[in-house]
């Protein structure tokens, strides 16, 4: 049923109806609200679930990881440091092969301190070895979250959810709930092949040696691979039940042919797509390539949707200081072994919350035009603001 | 579409008016977004909202920067010349105060509607919270949302008496303005 809601919410009213046999986590800007409503839900008696309230997202981590070990559905969601607190033990999570739900409501990482939406948090955690999907409404981020429970327990392996903090989590926007009735058509209930069984008692987490560590990685490298299938798989499971698709891997919109592109991740696609409505009469059109899944990254659908483009603009939310764009570097890796590879030019945006406004479309399309565009900067930034030393 | 920003103070419901704002709209069969601009949480700092409403899906995720329409909670704040900056030409602001809304056109170059909202919702709720007055002053104006539409809104964030004073509120307030006085902007 259409409904306006609060994105966060949204979601935790989405986690309910996943029926979860865990919940634990630790608050933290801008991911409270959706765990101040599923605690709600615990207290009115609406959703039956061990909620547990940790000191830390260390244990918020821990909690769930042993949970899912035992054969429970488990989820948690954090932001920030919140995740760098965690990061150690996502390490863990995924190392052991435990599929688990998280939510990131992504936070730019300090210091300095600073609350505000962009995704250097999910970017700080890349190698940690979950699946990594993002999301450009809420809609999108409750369907996904619905999704997510099912790629895990698919693929032995957790998925982080990623809506952009405040630009979705604190948007109330129209959303198209799911009833449980088809939530349970969907999504099975939790059964996990490796979990631990007093009956039939194994060891999890024991030390590897350098005799068998290689091929631990290989295979969780090799799973992540495999999973690419499972996600779109998923997905188009999701829209026999629910009549709408999140977008498998990655969609093409704007105009296909254009020989332009714009390639982003999470709510500031949303933003391109109002600016191509707007702008694509004063300054052409542009295709629009929204990545869902970072990880795993869709290498060969995405030398598919760049075909045929001169000139390709990542937009990067967050920034590897010293190289440049996260996402801006992996699609010129992926890119590099392709025939008439466009151009890539690499913009971080939006840093620590700097608002993202309509007509960066055309201010890009207009910058791309010039041959002397820088191929990484973060394009935002008023150099004005800087002493000389520090431009 | 339809852009508006709600400017007000910490406190003053300003997040809860763009929230409610955004829900009667959609009780009218629109389709709506509304986010704050969260910054210094706490009583008294200024605090920004936004709504916008259509008749089809929204995709742009900026915050508000040319509105159609302003609510300002709090007439302190135009003590900021720069309150208004954006405000799109033919656009009109509303405004609690005691003062009259010549004060402000004339500074601000823009159409002013002005109503004391606190002294109403301290009459009726006995609360200085002026977010849902406010609100039904400007359905009145603009007539853009039905007033049930705020009422079933109400409904869907409160209960008992918080709700009911709220529910006499508005009918007040939505009497305190000129009716249809901004149909034509809305409209345009």
């Amino acid at each position: 049923m259409r409904e306006a809601l609060e994105g966060s919410l949204a979601i935790a009213r989405a986690v309910s109806m996943a029926k979860p046999d865990v919940v634990a986590a630790y608050p933290i800007t801008p991911q409270t609200h959706i765990v101040e409503n599923i605690s709600k839900l615990v207290a009115e008696g609406d959703l039956h679930t061990e909620f547990v309230s940790v000191e830390s997202e260390f244990s918020a981590a821990s909690v769930v990881l042993g949970a899912a070990a035992a054969g429970a559905r488990a989820y948690t969601a954090s932001a920030s440091q919140g995740i760098l607190l965690m990061s150690e033990v996502m390490f863990n999570i995924s190392g052991l092969r435990v599929p688990l739900v998280m939510t990131i409501a992504n936070r730019a990482v300090g210091g300095p301190l600073n609350i505000w939406n962009d995704q250097s948090d999910t970017m700080a955690v890349r190698d940690a070895g979950w699946i990594q999907l993002h999301c450009i409404s809420n809609q999108e981020a409750v369907d996904t979250t619905l999704q997510a429970f099912r790629i895990a327990q698919e693929t032995d392996l957790p998925v982080a959810v990623n809506m952009d903090g405040f630009v979705l989590t604190h948007t109330m926007e129209v959303i198209d709930m799911p009833t449980q009735a088809e939530v349970d058509a969907f999504l099975p209930p939790f059964e996990f092949a490796g979990q631990l069984d007093p009956a039939n008692p194994r060891s999890m987490g024991t030390l590897v040696d350098p005799n068998f560590f290689p091929e631990v990685r290989h295979s969780h490298h090799a799973a992540m691979g495999k999973a690419l299938a499972k996600i779109e798989e998923i997905d188009a499971a999701f829209a026999k039940v629910f009549g709408r698709e999140s977008g498998g891997l990655l969609t093409v919109e704007g105009d296909k042919k254009a020989r332009v592109g714009i390639l982003a991740m999470g709510s500031v696609v949303g933003t391109m797509l109002a600016g191509y409505e707007d702008f694509k009469d004063e300054v052409g059109p542009a295709r629009i390539i929204k990545l869902r899944s970072f990880r795993p990254f869709p290498a060969k659908a995405l030398r598919k949707a760049v075909k045929g483009l001169d000139k390709l603009v990542v937009i990067d939310r967050a920034i590897s200081p010293g190289m440049g764009g996260v996402l801006g570097t992996e699609v010129s890796a992926v890119l590099s072994t392709m025939d008439k590879a466009p151009k890539v030019y690499n913009y971080a945006l939006g840093l620590g919350g700097r608002d993202i406004p309509e007509n960066m479309y055309r201010d890009l399309l207009k910058l791309v035009e010039d041959k002397k565009a820088p191929r990484f900067a973060v394009l935002d930034a008023d150099l004005e603001k800087l002493a000389p030393e520090d431009r | 579409m339809i852009e508006y920003r709600i400017h007000g103070r910490g406190g003053q419901g300003s997040v809860a008016a763009a929230y409610l704002l955004a829900a009667a709209a959609f009780e009218a069969g629109f389709t709506c977004q509304a986010f704050p601009a969260f910054g210094a949480e706490r009583r008294g700092a200024p605090v920004m909202a936004f709504v916008r409403i259509d008749d089809k899906p929204i995709t742009l995720r900026s915050q508000v920067r040319n509105p159609d329409f302003m609510i300002v909670q709090d007439d302190t704040l135009l003590l900021d010349p720069n309150l208004t900056a954006g405000l799109r030409p033919g656009g009109a602001m509303l405004v609690n105060s005691r003062r009259p809304a010549e004060d402000f056109a004339k500074r601000f170059d823009t159409r002013v509607v002005a109503f004391p909202a606190t002294d109403l919702a301290v009459e009726v709720i006995g609360k200085p919270i002026p977010n849902t007055a406010l609100l039904a002053a400007f359905l009145a104006l603009t007539e853009t949302v039905p007033q049930e539409a705020l009422a079933a809104a109400l409904r869907g964030r409160f209960h008992g008496a918080v709700l009911d004073k709220n529910l006499v509120l508005i009918e007040t307030a939505a009497k305190a303005v000129e009716q249809g006085a901004w149909k034509e902007l809305a409209d345009a």
